[in-house]
């Protein structure tokens, strides 16, 4: 019984050390989602695909929120005429790259999250590179 | 208590830092500004993100109990035998699968990972469960929606393959040590 209750107590004790983080993280989130509209990213791509995935890669590691929100804005950039390239490689760091949430990451250790949004941004242009020339070929 | 017993909690007992607080006093003074310049974008975002709150709440009750169960299931030794780096492909499998199904936000997902690697689970498997949350199965027909079945299909596949290999890298940072 000790044992069970020792390991509430540190259960509560890991979360309440997120607190702060994660309120922080949400106050960023709402203040980001609501200052920016999404008919902002549109006019960030330039029409230059190596440069546009770029951008699109970064505008998606900044941005967070329910990845519904990426499908849509994702949807209405494709519908403008921008490249499937920026738009996967937007997608994919959307969901994996996290700049708001790298000080939440880090309780994780501040090397390891910082190297693991590094890659996954790189990764986010590989990804989207890989996906389209595999399209390419069906 | 088993497993080192008090001796352990100590050494486990994290550093103390005010970056988080830091963080949240550099955020919260962010809303200070912005509320003295422009006060009605300011109480837009409080709603918003008090949406937000709510809307992860329960994914917070989740994550709770199985930090709860973890802690008391779970020992360094299970980690390294059931997860560890000597413990076969199946790990990655784990952390593929585990990865898909976790739901809610991501930070709440660190303080239980936090507490799986103080018991022994490296930064491969951590890096490989983090990446496949970015497959959402129950947003798929909204992907598929907005692009296309194969388009999707291809994509996911892909993202797997990568997420492994974004572990195995970190499996080699980590022997390095260089994270």
């Amino acid at each position: 019984m000790d044992k069970f209750i020792s390991a509430g107590r540190r259960a509560v004790r890991g979360l309440t050390n997120m607190i702060p983080i994660v309120s922080g993280v949400v106050l960023l989130v709402g203040l980001i989602k609501t200052a920016v509209p999404e008919s902002f990213y549109t006019g960030l791509f330039q029409g230059h695909l190596f440069a546009d995935s770029l951008i699109g890669a970064s505008v998606g590691s900044l941005l967070t929120g329910n990845a519904a929100t990426s499908y849509i804005i994702g949807g209405e950039l494709t519908d403008k005429g921008i490249g499937l390239l920026p738009v996967t490689a937007f997608l994919v760091s959307w969901v994996t790259v996290g700049i708001v949430q790298l000080p939440a990451e880090s309780v994780l250790g501040k090397k390891f999250a910082l190297l693991r949004n590094v890659t996954s941004f790189i990764l986010a242009v590989a990804v989207a590179g890989i996906t389209v020339f595999i399209l390419g070929l069906l | 208590m088993k497993d080192g017993g008090m001796n352990d909690n100590k050494k486990n007992k994290p550093k103390q830092s005010n970056t988080e607080w830091y963080f949240f006093g550099a955020v919260a003074l962010t809303y200070v500004i912005v509320a003295i310049v422009k006060g009605n974008l300011a109480l837009k975002s409080l709603s918003t993100a008090g949406g937000i709150f709510l809307n992860i709440l329960p994914a917070f009750g989740i994550i709770f109990a199985a930090m709860w169960l973890v802690n008391y299931f779970v020992d360094k030794k299970t980690v390294k035998k059931i997860l560890g780096v000597r413990s076969g492909p199946k790990r990655w499998l784990i952390a593929v699968i585990s990865g898909v199904l976790s739901t809610g936000p991501i930070y709440a997902w660190y303080p239980l990972l936090n507490d799986l690697r103080k018991k022994g689970l490296d930064y491969g498997f951590i890096a490989t469960f983090l990446y496949n949350r970015a497959v959402k199965l129950p947003l798929l027909p909204l992907f598929i929606y907005y692009f296309s079945p194969t388009f999707t299909g291809v994509l996911l596949g892909v993202m797997v393959i990568v997420s492994i290999l974004q572990g195995l890298l970190f499996v080699q940072l980590e022997n390095a040590g260089l994270v």
